[in-house]
């Protein structure tokens, strides 16, 4: 992997500039390749999410949304490419990052309650070996209440229907206080309440000035619960306002033809990376 | 089989080759043969079981195997038989180990505990247990109690002729069945599903597949014993995974590296008694998965190591070609000034490539620089085109801007099969973007000058 | 032989107090291995440590405390990355990787055993399988009154002292660290993002994993520490849904296995008729298999038993549900 990375950084012609980001940005992702074997790829994405707005990525089946996702907080390899939080590194900023990681990523059966997965999200700002104070239990029970979920606080995980589940998840998230959040499809499944309630805490974290990133694979609701949109697949397809991205044009070219090629090549490609 | 030699002394050569050529006298041969067929039904058997991820199943199953011997011996001793008769301990031992895997399906059927803890407390528990009641009959007064520990680190040395004959038998019918199970066996390690909408059982080929290990497991136990049988399943199987990518030449492999353990554990047992046989059998197994992860030329480390040492190699070469043949283009004349092309020339795997480049007769060194000889040329025209055709490619369909495309190119020209230009050129054709003759397309961004 | 307040003291209290370390230890950490699934692991490294005793053991030539802890430990680890080199440069599935290399290993140490074993000096393969939970013996107090002397604490046998040690050890790790170990095994994903790296936990674990494994060799064996680590955290896993209630309930029942499993060996003589008492370590073993057999069967939520009659109930619910409408259609009718 090290040395596709180093030779990609020394691109043949130096007259191949790039833009320059914008310092301020909550998330400059600047050539981002990412490549399995026979798994979402992403190809060269360049995009940079605008501060203080509500943003959908949408895109088929295995365009790459949730490899996005994880490869921008570092938690699946990348062939090359840089993404930048605020203008640093993702070290530097990870207080300032929250993220909904998919329902099924973790163990519900798992021996905690709901209070207490919220209270996980402080961990961040407790640090090393600091035990759980009162003061961060207290504020992780408002961010229960404020999903609607203050009732449950003492119910084992497993105990919680699929849509109680999500909005545990996004009280963790809420719990974080961070400025920039990720959300990996918080709307799959869930009933109703639920998604009502995740929409009324997504308008609030706007209100607040804060970055909201989606997955989302709902193209009906895109225009009522967005702002802003990122069509993906393998690569950028469009990305700005819904007013002006999302068209039917755009979304042809998204959901149009598979590109086998860019899957073949990007195949091959991991394949490299493996070998090294 | 006791060659009778002090601890310490190593045997000499002619005595080694005397064990090894089956001279070794009749009862060391009959155990070497033994032995030998216990690792090549292991091995075949243990291919399956591997592929079916069972590994750590087998080892369950051969520690749960303690109480059944011990309680084998102790009725035997209280009904006044032998403690030492082998069918009546092995009976014991296969019905424990079997109770000890239904164990684990129980638990992890029935409650919330995940399979590896079932398997880790049916191990050690029904391993306790045997321990118990060897504590048991260690205050018996029967004098026979000496046999049972020859299980747990397995001893051929005391081997007799039974003991190997039942060994054989038992790996040739073990054999005999895995190959005639060999169609259902490979169906449900590779897609259980697909199996069970055929309308099989996958229930009943799995428990066939344990039974199997049961056997294999139970009479090895005598040889190698109980703790390290499992190495005699998982080892070889795995060693094997390395040499191919098909089903029956690993197991064909296994079988032999299985073998091969076995007879060269037995001997080197045979000329060292005091060492247990199964502790040597397992070195020896060990050995061979070393070599195989490291040399096979198939899967193996080296071999990888090698081939991307090849690939840095080819991908400097085709960066440096594609560097001068663009050099030419932008004007830069026939040479290329050493100068203009420091840039691309650096690191060893670069220089390396120059060197490999000159001595090939594809570059030219000239006193004021680098030059492309005509064959040089044309392999350079080659690797520019597919380059440019990738290009063309990111820009007509997956809509990336020509600024953008040279970088991501870039890593690409260098994995293109010919499969892949041909259908480049489909497309770009389809939509009118393949340059009519068979150059390189021109550059879509502007190349460095002079370099 | 009878049991006379100084036999107790010097035989039986020292076997008892080495047991309940050692069960507690391996209790505290089982249940994060139970949650991780990685069970097996505290298997492999169990098997693993044994060369790397043999070895220092052959070193130092005597059976000191610290060069085969040291031995041990880097045994343990070496064990712990090669499974992962094997699993990742092999590119085999990890119960492969662990059957081959702990069962390597293992037999590296069966076989340099008896090299140790041709010095004529006192370790051989069966007390490093079962322990020796028996041999574990405190010579100074002669009565109650003399353990008010501080020179009979000093001659406490230093098995018990290690072990002492390792629990203190791994009871302030797990304290310390007790928000991160739990984060890091129910969301390693979120644990990353938010700067714990789950890796180097995997880490911590592994390493607290082969030390106490050491350390409860020498008492309960290399094999019997398995069903410490895993019976408990196993049985506790099914009676409660709060990991605090689950690893103080994980310690009680180490503590009754390893009272239980030595009181039951050592009164055999009572009991089983026999002259002398049976093994301590496998009793020990067998009671904590005993405590998980009751949990799996009889525990009240997650049991077999309450699992079947939930299954069955809900049944019979759809049963009744499924046969009033044609009941009450056949009464319209």
């Amino acid at each position: 992997m090290s040395f596709l990375a180093g030779h990609s950084a020394e691109p043949s012609s130096p007259l191949s500039s790039r833009p320059e980001h914008r310092p301020g940005s909550p998330l400059a992702v600047h050539g981002l390749t990412v490549a399995y074997n026979k798994k979402p790829v992403l190809w060269d994405v360049e995009w940079d999410a605008p501060e203080g707005r509500l943003i959908a990525i949408v895109g088929p089946n295995g365009a790459g949304k949730s490899t996005l996702v994880k490869a921008c907080l570092g938690l699946v390899p990348v062939v090359s490419g840089q993404v930048a939080f605020f203008g640093s590194s993702l070290r530097r900023s990870r207080r300032l990052v929250g993220y909904v990681p998919q329902r099924g990523s973790v163990d519900w059966d798992f021996p905690v309650s709901a209070l207490e997965v919220v209270t996980m999200g402080r961990y961040g700002m407790l640090g090393w070996c600091r035990p759980v104070t009162r003061r961060h239990r207290e504020a992780a029970l408002a961010c229960l209440d404020q999903v609607g979920m203050a009732d449950y606080a003492g119910r084992q995980i497993s105990q919680l229907s699929g849509g109680q589940q999500q909005r545990v998840f996004l009280a963790r998230a809420l719990a974080q206080e961070a400025q920039l959040y990720f959300m990996d499809e918080p709307f799959a499944g869930v009933d109703a309440a639920t998604e009502r309630a995740i929409v009324d805490v997504l308008k609030r974290l706007k209100e607040n000035g804060r970055t909201v990133i989606v997955v989302h694979h709902d193209l009906q609701t895109v225009r009522d619960y967005f702002d802003e949109v990122l069509l993906l697949n393998m690569r950028v397809v469009a990305a700005g306002p819904v007013d002006e991205v999302f068209t039917i044009e755009n979304l042809r070219k998204t959901y149009g033809a598979r590109l086998a090629l860019l899957e073949q090549a990007s195949s091959a490609l991991a394949d490299l990376a493996r070998v090294s | 089989m006791s060659i009778g030699h002090e601890s310490g002394v190593w045997p000499s050569l002619g005595e080694t080759l005397h064990v090894l050529t089956f001279q070794g006298g009749f009862n060391t041969s009959v155990v070497l043969v033994g032995v030998t067929l216990l690792g090549v039904a292991a091995g075949l058997v243990g291919t399956f079981a591997v592929l079916r991820r069972r590994a750590l199943m087998s080892d369950t199953l051969s520690h749960a195997t303690l109480p059944g011997i011990t309680l084998a011996f102790i009725v035997a001793v209280m009904l006044g038989a032998s403690g030492r008769s082998l069918p009546v301990l092995l009976a014991g031992a296969a019905l424990s180990g079997i109770l000890g895997v239904l164990t684990v399906q129980f638990i992890s059927r029935h409650t919330r505990l995940p399979e590896d803890a079932a398997m880790g407390a049916v191990l050690s528990v029904f391993f306790g247990l045997g321990f118990v009641m060897l504590s048991y009959i260690q205050t018996m007064a029967t004098g026979e109690q000496g046999g049972i520990g020859k299980f747990i680190y397995g001893q051929t040395a005391t081997m007799g002729v039974t003991d190997a004959t039942v060994i054989g038998i038992v790996a040739l019918g073990t054999t005999l069945a895995s190959l005639l199970l060999f169609k259902e066996f490979r169906l449900v390690c590779f897609d259980p599903d697909y199996a069970t909408v055929l309308g099989w059982r996958i229930s009943l080929i799995d428990l066939a597949m344990m039974a199997l290990v049961v056997a294999v497991t139970v009479v090895g136990l005598r040889a190698v014993g109980l703790i390290l049988v499992i190495a005699l399943v998982v080892i070889p199987p795995a060693a094997a995974r390395f040499w191919t990518e098909r089903l029956w030449v690993m197991a064909v492999v296994a079988a032999l590296l299985g073998g091969l353990s076995g007879y060269l554990g037995a001997a080197a047992s045979a000329l060292f008694p005091r060492f247990p046989a199964g502790g040597i059998i397992v070195l020896v197994a060990g050995f061979f998965f070393l070599l195989s992860l490291l040399f096979a030329p198939a899967r193996g480390v080296l071999a990888a190591g090698f081939r991307q040492l090849r690939l840095r190699r080819d991908i400097a070469s085709q960066h440096l070609l594609r560097g001068l043949f663009e050099a030419g283009e932008a004007g830069g004349g026939e040479v290329v000034p050493a100068a203009a092309l420091r840039s691309r020339v650096h690191g060893p795997a670069a220089r390396l490539a120059l060197a490999r480049l000159t001595w090939q007769g594809l570059i030219a060194r000239r006193p004021d620089g680098l030059r492309l000889t005509p064959k040089g040329r044309e392999e350079a025209l080659r690797i520019t085109r597919n380059h440019r055709l990738w290009e063309q490619f990111l820009m007509a369909y997956a809509d990336l801007a020509p600024s953008h495309v040279d970088h991501s190119a870039d890593l690409v020209e260098h994995v293109l099969s010919s499969d892949m230009v041909e259908e480049l050129e489909r497309q770009l054709k389809a939509r009118g973007r393949l340059p009519r003759h068979a150059g390189p397309p021109p550059s879509p961004h502007p190349l460095a000058s002079g370099a | 032989m009878p049991i006379t307040l100084a036999s107790f003291l010097q035989i039986d209290l020292p076997a008892m107090l080495a047991a309940l370390l050692a069960t507690v230890s391996c209790g505290l950490l089982g249940n994060f291995l139970v949650l991780r699934r990685q069970s097996l692991m505290g298997d492999a490294i169990s098997h693993a440590v044994l060369p790397g005793i043999v070895l220092a053991f052959l070193f130092w030539g005597s059976r000191a405390t610290w060069p085969m802890f040291f031995g041990a430990a880097c045994a343990g680890v070496l064990a712990a990355v090669i499974i992962e080199l094997v699993r990742r440069l092999g590119r085999l599935d990890s119960g492969t990787a662990m059957g081959v290399v702990f069962s390597v290993f293992f037999a590296g140490g069966v076989v340099l055993m008896e090299q140790a074993a041709a010095h004529a000096v006192d370790l051989d393969a069966d007390c490093v399988l079962y322990g020796q939970l028996e041999d574990i013996l405190w010579l100074a107090p002669t009565g109650l009154a003399s353990l008010l002397e501080p020179a009979v604490w000093a001659d406490m046998p230093r098995e018990v002292t290690t072990l002492a040690l390792t629990l203190a050890v791994v009871s302030a790790v797990v304290l310390l660290f007790y928000k991160e170990l739990k984060l890091t095994s129910f969301d390693p994903e979120l644990a990353t993002t938010l700067g714990f790296p789950a890796g180097l936990f995997n880490v911590l674990l592994m390493v607290l994993v082969a030390a106490v494994a050491v350390a409860a060799f020498e008492a309960v064996g290399s094999i019997l520490v398995i069903a410490m680590f895993i019976c408990p955290a196993a049985a506790a896993r099914l009676f409660t849904d709060r990991l605090g209630r689950q690893i103080w309930l994980s310690l009680g029942f180490a503590v009754v296995a390893a009272l239980g499993g030595y009181l039951l060996a050592a009164s055999a003589p009572l009991w089983a008729g026999v002259p002398s008492a049976l093994a301590a370590s496998g009793m020990i073993a067998v009671v904590a298999g005993a405590l998980l057999g009751v949990a799996v069967l009889f525990a009240p939520r997650y049991g077999a038993l309450a699992r079947a009659m939930r299954l069955g109930e809900l049944a019979e619910a759809r049963e009744r549900a499924a046969a009033e409408p044609l009941a009450t259609n056949l009464s319209n009718r």
